[in-house]
């Protein structure tokens, strides 16, 4: 039942406990860390890449990295480092859909106004803070 | 899950604007409508063509047996049938007047072994009820899909709709951001397609076996990570619903062959 109750909330906004709040965010961007740790790029490869973490290679492309069909729905991320800032990244990881209402990018770290979410992942973000921090800095050093 | 349901299709209602059947901005134009099959390898499209080779049949063949059988009952589906089953699947899902419900194929043939044959339902996704299934869409295969909205359906079409619209899951996804904005874009190694039924009840190789429109539509859902409906229940048959209207003029084509 508790199903339903997440469901609701959709239309009524009930659970608003977010986990970032306005003030992190300026303009695109969240500056600052989720935690308190520095990330690894290596680790970032390897939560890129694997199905049973972040997968974000289901809809983008890197050149160079070494995975069979990556996928094309969202832009291609060969030198985003160069493109964007770690603050923009982040915030496009962790919430995207925060400033950019309706974008097919998933929110990574976020569990507000979400509908039907299965049971196992309820009240869950779908990576870890740490996660995250590993991504940013992976991308951060695709510089072209 | 039935509560659920019900409370779901509340949430869904009032959420949406109650719209005419004019199509949304974002919908696929007639001319461009493209089936699954399209969208495969040519290999997988000549197997299923292949009256020998498509795995598919097998559930049809059975599916015939079934039709004739008296075994269980004094009358068999081919007593009241016939040959008059042309056609008939490309207008399902379809209002049944005496319930006053929407129906897919699956309920019709459940409530013909209550109605006429005093027979006890098929649980859903059993291999007889894909098999007469099968048995039953192949006799309309080729057939453009043909299913009108009505005063008495509009409220399912409209259920379906705002299923279809409304992002979902931890990755809070709707079936429209896959398969309307991003068909022809590739998913890993999934070229995603216009997300079409009218292959179904199909083939899919990660079945390996064979299965039913509302299994497929249980994967998109647990895909995006949101808690499935249950095969067969009414949220899902809308949605099969609005799918259909969706797919107007598209060949039916179970039993197809997917990935
Ligand atoms: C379901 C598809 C999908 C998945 C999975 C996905 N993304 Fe995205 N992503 C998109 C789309 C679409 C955009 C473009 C949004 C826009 O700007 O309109 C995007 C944009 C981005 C951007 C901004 C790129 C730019 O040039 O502006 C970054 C960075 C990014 N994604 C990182 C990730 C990471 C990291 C993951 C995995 C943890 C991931 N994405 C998973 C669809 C996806
Ligand atoms: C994250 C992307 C995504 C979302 C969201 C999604 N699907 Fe799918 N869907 C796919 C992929 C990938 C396939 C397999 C390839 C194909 O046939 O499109 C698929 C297949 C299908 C098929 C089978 C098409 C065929 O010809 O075999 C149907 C029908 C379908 N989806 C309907 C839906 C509906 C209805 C929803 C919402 C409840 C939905 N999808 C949500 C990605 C998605």
């Amino acid at each position: 039942m508790a199903v339903t109750v997440v469901s609701l909330s959709a239309c009524e906004n009930a659970r608003t406990d977010t986990l970032i709040q306005s003030s992190q965010i300026q303009d695109d961007a969240l500056p600052e860390p989720l935690i308190d740790i520095e990330g690894e790029a290596k680790e970032g490869e390897q939560i890129f890449d694997s199905r049973d973490a972040g997968h974000c290679v289901l809809c983008h492309q890197i050149n160079g990295l070494d995975v069979e069909f990556q996928g094309d729905v969202g832009p291609e991320l060969t030198g985003v480092g160069a493109r964007l800032t770690p603050g923009q990244i982040r915030l496009r990881i962790v919430d995207y859909q925060r400033v950019q209402p309706g974008v097919t990018m998933p929110s990574y770290y976020r569990i507000h106004d979400l509908n039907q979410v299965g049971e196992e992942f309820e009240g869950q973000p779908v990576l870890t803070a740490e996660q995250i921090e590993h991504l940013v800095a992976f991308l951060s050093d695709q510089k072209g | 899950m039935i509560r659920l349901a019900a409370c779901l299709l509340i949430l869904l209602t009032s959420c949406s604007p109650t719209a005419d059947v004019t199509l949304p901005d974002d919908a696929i134009a007639t001319k461009d409508l493209q089936s699954g099959s399209a969208f495969l390898t040519e290999e997988t499209r000549a197997l299923q063509e292949d009256d020998f080779e498509n795995p598919g049949l097998l559930w049809v063949e059975r599916g015939a047996d079934l039709f004739v059988d008296t075994s269980a009952s004094s009358k068999s589906c081919a007593d009241c049938h016939d040959e008059q089953l042309k056609g008939v699947a490309a207008s399902y899902p379809q209002l049944d007047e005496l319930s006053a419900e929407l129906v897919n194929l699956e309920k019709r043939i459940n409530l013909c072994r209550a109605r006429h044959q005093d027979l006890p339902e098929l649980t859903y996704e059993s291999d007889d009820l894909l098999a007469l299934t099968a048995y039953v869409a192949n006799q309309s295969h080729g057939a453009p899909i043909t299913v009108a909205v009505t005063e008495e359906t509009r409220a399912s079409y409209e259920a379906g709709e705002a299923y279809f619209y409304t992002p979902r899951g931890q990755f809070n996804l709707a079936c429209n951001q896959c398969h309307n904005e991003n068909w022809g874009k590739k998913l890993r190694g999934d070229t995603i397609s216009q997300g079409h039924g009218n292959g179904f009840p199909a083939y899919r190789y990660e079945w390996q076996s064979f299965g039913s429109l509302h299994r497929r539509l249980h994967d998109c859902d647990t895909g995006v990570r949101a808690e499935p409906f249950t095969l067969g229940s009414q949220t899902y048959i809308d949605l099969e619903y609005y799918l259909a209207v969706r797919a107007n003029g598209l060949p039916v084509e179970s039993p197809a062959i997917r990935r």
